[in-house]
């Protein structure tokens, strides 16, 4: 493949990821005010948002660890946060599959939701990309949206340990979840889930810190599963119906 | 927040080294392991299942007013949720949060 082609193909990358650096720069910020805000040094900061690399799992990891919740419940709460992504691992595996051990191994660590949303629609239009063109370009859509997490978190780490209280940051982390959370309710299914988990936790809020959380998780899980199937039976008699 | 500073890098490497393996996962090691529907079914609510139940007490019991219910921090997520349900987008819902929250807590 020619260096010209070669070059395009990453930069298209870059190009189709370009709009999430609009909201990875305050996402981050958000994170570093509220790590320091907890609690944690620079330092810490910048290492979760280097070595997790996960915007929501280091949001639940603080707001935990800002209750001084045990470290085995930390874990099992921001690890699955981050559960989803086995399944964009596993939706990557027809297309990325073939490349040499060390290759996936590299990407793996920057497999993530813009990652794999920008990548999984150019694949799949593009069925005729080879596996080396499609390497170039999923580490083209990280190529600004990574260094900007990391460099974002600083800024935060280093301006929210100087905002003053009467600026009601605490609420920055509620705000921002929310936000995540509000634009992935599109079906029922979605809705009955998060009301069973707001439900759940604030009825289990008086188990030890954090269990009452991830059992309210399973039950909200749980429900939004059963409310995809029912609606898919229902769905299927309307079409035997008509 | 009272862990100790090794505790505080435990938390961090573990949950890096796991979040790391979870990707690493199928593209890496079970490349032809076909995932269960039902696996996947409730994969796909992850998110939506945890974020909600972490953010309910903080909204409801708020640690800055020691736990007592804000009319002004109520305020800031009803809004935040209903703009990031009818925007769809993430950038919208937090400033018009964030605005609400201080214009509440100013004429509150």
């Amino acid at each position: 493949m020619p260096t010209s082609t070669r070059n395009s193909v990453f930069w298209r990358g870059t190009i189709d990821a370009a709009p999430f650096l609009l909201v990875v720069g305050p996402f981050a910020i958000l994170f570093g005010i509220v790590a320091t805000e907890a609690g944690l040094r620079v330092l810490e900061t910048m290492a979760f948002s280097v070595l997790v690399i996960g915007g929501a799992s280091q949001f639940a990891a603080v707001s935990l660890m800002a209750e001084d919740a045990p470290t085995l419940i930390v874990l099992a709460t921001a690890l699955t946060v981050n559960l989803r992504m086995a399944m964009y691992s596993a939706s990557m595996v027809p297309y990325l599959g073939a490349a040499p051990l060390w290759k996936r191994a590299l990407v793996s660590y920057i497999l993530l939701d813009q990652s794999y949303a920008v990548s999984i629609l150019k694949f799949e239009k593009e069925p005729k990309m080879t596996v080396n063109e499609r390497l170039l370009y999923f580490c083209g859509t990280m190529v600004l949206v990574a260094p900007l997490w990391y460099v974002f978190t600083w800024v935060g780490a280093v301006v929210g340990s100087q905002i003053p209280p009467e600026y009601a940051i605490d609420f920055a982390l509620p705000i921002t979840f929310i936000a995540m959370v509000a634009p992935m309710l599109r079906t029922p299914a979605h809705i009955i889930t998060a009301f069973v988990s707001v439900v759940g936790s604030l009825v289990l809020s008086v188990l030890p810190a954090g269990t009452g959380l991830l059992v309210a998780g399973v039950l909200a899980m749980i429900a939004g599963a059963q409310t995809e199937l029912w609606m898919e039976r229902r769905q299927k008699q309307k079409g035997v119906a008509e | 927040m009272n862990y100790s500073l090794a505790n505080i890098w435990l938390i961090i490497v573990l949950l890096g080294a796991g979040t790391y393996l979870i990707r690493f996962s199928f593209l890496g090691l079970l490349g032809g392991v076909q995932l269960p529907e039902w696996v996947l079914r409730h994969l796909r609510y992850t998110p939506v299942a945890l974020i909600p139940g972490l953010v309910a007490p903080l909204v409801i019991w708020p640690a800055a007013t020691g736990g007592e219910t804000d009319p002004a921090r109520l305020i800031a997520a009803v809004v935040t949720i209903l703009v990031g349900y009818f925007t769809k987008s993430l950038v919208p819902a937090i400033l018009a949060g964030g605005a609400s929250l201080y214009l509440a807590l100013y004429l509150l």
